[in-house]
């Protein structure tokens, strides 16, 4: 019987930490530009999408269509950044929110017109294998998806930590006047911490068809799950957003095994509230 | 209210009754499908005026509306079901819980001191949990959806609010009426001008012996309230709910773009951008139809750019800009 469970909890872990990449992206960019991406999600299914495109044109698997999407949404990113949201930092919310949430009735739109509503299934060729230790049996896609999320993560974890421009970001976070003071151009870096944080959707999203098969209703539902994870691990928390995507994905698999799959995403809210409520700056994260 | 009538500029009191005149006389010579979106714009106007109440005035960014729209239809078309009690009185109770959400967000909100974003999370995750939870709920038919009966004898009954499209355009129109007024009342009351003082600086406002935390509990009881009764007029005019529809992220968003585009935290606001917003969509259908182009998506594509280009454009709402441009500016905004 344990068994059981604990096969669902590991796939909840392995589903977590794809969720946690995608999380990651919007919690960099939270943490730093201060501009809430009410269009995380939409980016995310954008990627699914290329992943599918990929995969069905030139049989790319898409772990390794992780690292062109990557890069692909990293200019998207710093574009996107430079030309369109650079003058709503530090407007009030509702107006980021109404800029972002136009962006993603765009992008969900566009899928609908170029795709259709229905869902596009990406078939990997070791798509039903799985591994056997003892009695569980674990997915082998999704322990691929999940290994290069961590990577990735690493990554840029790296990045924030070893490089000077990575320095550099964090004291924009840190201390917006100071970091001007001292001479850093403050709008390149904000663009390149939304082309970091789409970098990460982007690879997020390759990995998320191992999880879903792709389609424009995603879009919002990712937003929200997004949101969610970065709450519960403390906004700007790199790690919490990792730890708060495991949680959810843990919540997640055990609500859809024990109660209905349709009920899943209602624990998750009943956590976020909790964690609201009881620690408002999340799991990792410091108090302001 | 003469004092509220008074403060206006001579042109506006014109506009004003002017308008009214001309909305009120309209049936006699608009057709069903004009009268329809006039019914569609008033709705809008109404519960983005109790949207504005909250967010504009008091400044509490709440992006879960939908769940007091969702709330206050299911329990007056609940009463009316399986009780037989009337929308009439049933609106009542349709208040009384959907502020009663309101109590509950807003007390775990503000006493725990969650702000901003995370404010807006928060009435998110309450409007989604409270539709899945309704997905799943047999009293109200779960996702497969709550009918109102529609029957032909019943027509003209409109104790029971059963009846043609007429009844529901002056309705609706006595709605959005009703919430301006309300709206333009508040903001020149003791309470409003605190919900100000909130809004624009919280911590200047408690010292000055502000209760902050009543004050914004005030905001979120009466736009709940309000935004429940709109929920009634939602259940009873479609004669149908779904959880998936009515408390839907999307709903919570379209329910906030009329007073977002129109100006929050003016008076006139979020009933320009429903004049606005309304027709903008409508008239996307009519011209995407016209041209053949029958993807579903094409007219929430360019929808999405013009709300990017508005907001660009005029952050701070159409209205404010109007009111300047034709001198309409009334001295209490």
């Amino acid at each position: 019987m344990w068994s059981i469970y604990l096969g669902v909890v590991i796939q909840g872990v392995l589903t977590g930490l794809v969720y946690g990449l995608m999380a990651l992206g919007l919690s960099v960019i939270f943490g730093v530009v201060r501009v809430v991406n009410f269009a995380h999600g939409e980016f995310a299914v954008v990627a699914m999408y290329a992943t599918y495109v990929l995969f069905t044109a030139f049989r790319l698997d898409p772990l390794l269509a992780l690292l062109p999407l990557a890069a692909v949404f990293f200019v998207v990113g710093y574009a996107l950044q430079a030309a369109l949201i650079n003058p709503f930092v530090g407007r009030p919310e509702h107006e980021q929110f109404i800029l972002l949430v136009g962006v993603g009735i765009i992008i969900v739109n566009m899928l609908l017109i170029g795709f259709g509503p229905d869902a596009r299934p990406v078939n990997l060729s070791y798509g039903f294998d799985s591994y056997e230790i003892g009695p569980l049996l674990i997915d082998k896609p999704r322990v691929f998806a999940a290994a290069a999320a961590i990577a990735v993560a690493a990554a840029l974890f790296w990045f924030f930590r070893r490089t000077r421009t990575g320095a550099a970001i964090r004291a924009c976070a840190d201390n917006l006047v100071g970091a001007a003071v001292v001479g850093l151009n403050v709008k390149r870096l904000y663009a390149l911490t939304f082309g970091l944080g789409l970098a990460c959707v982007g690879a997020a999203g390759a990995l998320l068809v191992t999880i879903a098969d792709p389609s424009p209703s995603l879009g919002p539902a990712y937003t929200l799950i997004a949101f969610v994870i970065v709450i519960i691990g403390g906004m700007g928390s790199m790690a919490g957003a990792l730890v708060g995507g495991v949680l959810i994905g843990v919540s997640e698999a055990l609500a859809g095994f024990l109660f209905a799959p349709s009920m899943k995403s209602m624990f998750s809210f009943a956590l976020l509230i909790a964690v609201l409520v009881l620690r408002p700056q999340g799991l990792m994260g410091q108090r302001p | 209210m003469i004092e509220l009538w008074r403060s206006v500029n001579p042109r506006g009191r014109a506009v004003i009754a002017l308008a009214l005149v001309i909305l009120l006389a309209l049936p006699s010579v608009a057709d069903r499908y004009v009268l329809s979106v006039l019914t569609l714009i008033f709705y809008f106007a109404y519960v983005g005026q109790a949207w504005n109440l909250m967010m504009g005035y008091a400044g509490q960014l709440s992006l879960g509306h939908a769940l007091y729209v969702g709330v206050g239809g299911y329990v007056a078309a609940l009463l009316w079901l399986k009780l037989g009690i009337g929308p009439w009185l049933g609106v009542f109770a349709a208040m009384a819980v959907g502020s009663a959400f309101g109590a509950v967000i807003g007390w775990l909100g503000f006493r725990f001191g969650i702000a901003g974003v995370y404010f807006a999370l928060l009435t998110i995750a309450f409007a989604e949990f409270t539709r899945i939870g309704f997905d799943h709920l047999e009293l109200t038919g779960g996702a497969a959806g709550l009918f109102l009966p529609f029957e032909e004898k019943r027509m003209g009954e409109w104790w029971n609010l059963r009846g043609g499209q007429l009844l529901f355009y002056y309705l609706a129109l006595a709605l959005a009426s009703g919430a301006t007024l309300v709206v333009a009342l508040m903001a020149r009351s003791r309470l409003g001008y605190r919900w100000c003082a909130v809004r624009e600086d919280e911590t200047a406002a408690r010292a000055l012996g502000i209760d902050a935390f009543a004050v914004k509990m005030a905001a979120v009881l009466i736009s709940s309230a309000m935004t429940a009764i709109g929920g009634v007029f939602y259940a009873f005019y479609y004669n149908n709910l779904f959880p998936s529809q009515v408390f839907e992220m999307s709903r919570s968003i379209e329910l906030i773009l009329a007073p977002i585009v129109g100006g929050i935290g003016t008076v006139f606001g979020p009933v320009i951008g429903a004049f606005v917003l309304t027709p903008l969509g409508e008239g996307l259908i009519a011209l995407t139809e016209h041209f053949g182009l029958n993807a579903p998506g094409v007219k929430a594509v360019v929808y999405g750019v013009i709300l990017i280009v508005i907001i660009y454009a005029m952050p701070t709402g159409v209205w404010p800009r109007l009111a300047g441009l034709f001198g309409l500016k009334d001295r209490a905004r």
